[in-house]
């Protein structure tokens, strides 16, 4: 089953982190990623630009408006995702446990993805 | 030297694979570095000979290549284990055994057989088995597989290497298993190729290999596990089962992908050859033995397949044989379908009666499956009400694109109903 984790944090929560909780940041992303690749389980991932830099496309007034933003300033974003094949939703949930964001303030989110398939015949 | 066609060439490597594998493997045991060289030879031809031209020989081509791979795989291993030891011992670096020039051995017919026994070892998950068999067995290559389940080539590469890494630790052995475990075996093996054809069945179509293809890949296996086991029941009940089944391929699926039930399928759309073959064959290997769960489902598609419109397809006998199964082979989806022909025959009391323990059933009660059966028994029954519910549960709790478009279009259409207070039509 593929679930995505989708990772929440304060853009620019890294400046307020010391040296040392930055290496460990990277370094536990970069561990994760190794071990995922090497069990098979996983699938992708991407990391967001800053919010600041994009756009945001909705109605408004009955017309498409395409605005600079969001701008939040210090408030939780969806900042990436990680996509993983595993066993099982507390597999799934594992992994989402040993994410590093979530000792610092961030917090993460495990659904399944729909499938394209139908189910069982 | 002849010229190939691209889908000939590749029919070819296919067939070819499992054979010329099951030759290197006997010869020279270490199953996990035979298959790397295999997969090497036929990535090797797929390259070379819409060039050069097929062989004359194919098979011999492909032995000899992958039998270099072997000695050069080898021989590194052995140079970089030797360069670990060169401080503790004088020894030439080639003294070990090194595999002598490829000759052609016979093929074994149960070579294949070991082979599908091997990738189906039960220290794997079923997910590796299904990846290994389509490798080893099928010949098919790391990204054909990748793309097929949808992850990265990588990622697949990792998990086969992961599944011959456990099947060596196991001290799996290349032959025909124990009579005594032999059963248990065929199941697995069953069970797998079972899996590679729900997954391309239930899949949308596409341009590239990508999961239809899976269905006529688990055809072609089964139907050379048939041949290696011609008296085989619940081999020959698999292989009828999925003709049955991918006899409605062109009919099953509306645009947009929608699913199509059964009773709304257009027959017309069926594929009659594989209708007949698949009855053909049923019919034969019901008189061979005792039913097992393969051919008492086939016998079940047997009897779908025989009704020319749904309205006359014969309830009774669908309902009996799900009896039968759910007495041999119990699982939840057996009571679901067996409660969904009940209610054919009975009514929809009976077969919500018949749902009821299921409900009890923690692996069951939140399944969309159950759910969704429930929804639309209760529409049967009248309760409309109950059975928009169900429908827009049933429509959350299912993980499957296709399923939840076709269920949110039930509950469409019945809300419409309750709000314009006229029955809805289906």
């Amino acid at each position: 089953m593929k679930y995505m984790l989708m990772i929440y944090n304060r853009p620019g929560f890294v400046e307020s982190l010391t040296d040392e909780e930055r290496t460990f940041v990277f370094g536990e992303v970069d561990s994760i990623m190794a071990k995922l690749t090497e069990s098979g389980e996983l699938v992708g991932g991407q990391a967001l630009a800053d919010p600041s830099n994009g756009r945001t496309v909705r109605l408004s007034g009955g017309q498409v408006a395409v605005t600079d933003g969001p701008y939040l300033e210090g408030k939780e974003q969806f900042v990436g995702y990680l996509a993983v094949d595993c066993e099982s939703l507390d597999r799934a949930i594992e992994i989402a446990q040993s994410w590093p964001d979530i000792r610092l303030g961030g917090g993460m989110e495990v659904r399944a993805i729909m499938d394209e398939a139908g189910a069982e015949m | 030297m002849t010229g190939g066609s691209g889908p000939a060439i590749e029919d070819l490597l296919r067939e070819a694979a499992p054979q010329v594998l099951g030759m290197l493997v006997q010869r020279h045991g270490q199953f996990d570095a035979c298959e790397d060289a295999v997969q090497e030879a036929l990535l090797a031809a797929t390259t070379q000979w819409p060039v050069d031209g097929v062989p004359d020989n194919p098979r011999a081509w492909l032995l000899t290549v992958a039998n270099r791979r072997l000695i050069d795989a080898i021989r590194s291993e052995h140079a970089r284990r030797d360069r670990e030891m060169a401080v503790l011992r004088a020894e030439p670096a080639d003294a070990q055994l090194v595999p002598g020039p490829a000759t052609e051995l016979p093929a074994a017919d149960d070579d294949t057989l070991k082979l599908l026994f091997l990738c189906c070892h039960p220290a794997l998950s079923a997910p590796s088995q299904v990846a290994l068999t389509l490798r080893a067995v099928g010949g098919l290559t790391t990204g054909q597989i990748a793309a097929a389940f949808l992850v990265p080539e990588s990622t697949m590469a990792q998990r086969i290497s992961r599944a011959k890494a456990k099947i060596k630790a196991a001290g799996a052995v290349f032959s025909l298993p124990a009579a005594e475990q032999r059963d248990d075996r065929l199941r697995a093996v069953l069970h797998v190729l079972y899996l590679i054809f729900n997954e391309g069945y239930t899949a949308s179509g596409g341009p590239d290999l990508r999961r239809g293809e899976l269905t006529a890949e688990a055809i072609r296996l089964t139907r050379t596990l048939c041949k290696l086991l011609p008296d085989d029941g619940e081999v020959a009940g698999l292989l009828a089962l999925m003709l049955l089944t991918d006899a409605h391929r062109d009919a099953r699926s509306g645009p947009g992908g929608v699913l199509v039930p059964l009773a709304e399928q257009d027959r017309s759309r069926w594929n009659r050859a594989e209708i007949d073959e698949g009855l053909r064959l049923i019919g034969e290997a019901l008189t061979w033995s005792e039913p097992g769960p393969y051919q008492l489902q086939a016998a079940i598609a047997a009897v779908h397949a025989e009704a020319e419109r749904a309205e006359d397809t014969d309830w009774p006998q669908i309902a009996a044989l799900y009896r039968l199964l759910s007495l041999l082979a119990p699982n939840p989806m057996v009571t679901l379908n067996r409660a969904a022909a009940v209610a054919m025959v009975d009514g929809p009391a009976a077969g919500l009666h018949l749902l009821g323990p299921l409900a009890a059933d923690e692996r069951m009660a939140r399944h969309h499956r159950l759910v969704a059966v429930r929804a639309h028994l209760l529409e049967l029954a009248g309760d409309t009400t109950a059975a928009l519910t169900g429908y827009r549960d049933a429509a959350r709790l299912t993980t499957s694109l296709p399923e939840r478009r076709y269920l949110e279009t039930q509950a469409a259409r019945l809300a419409q109903g309750l709000s314009t207070g006229t029955p809805a039509d289906r």
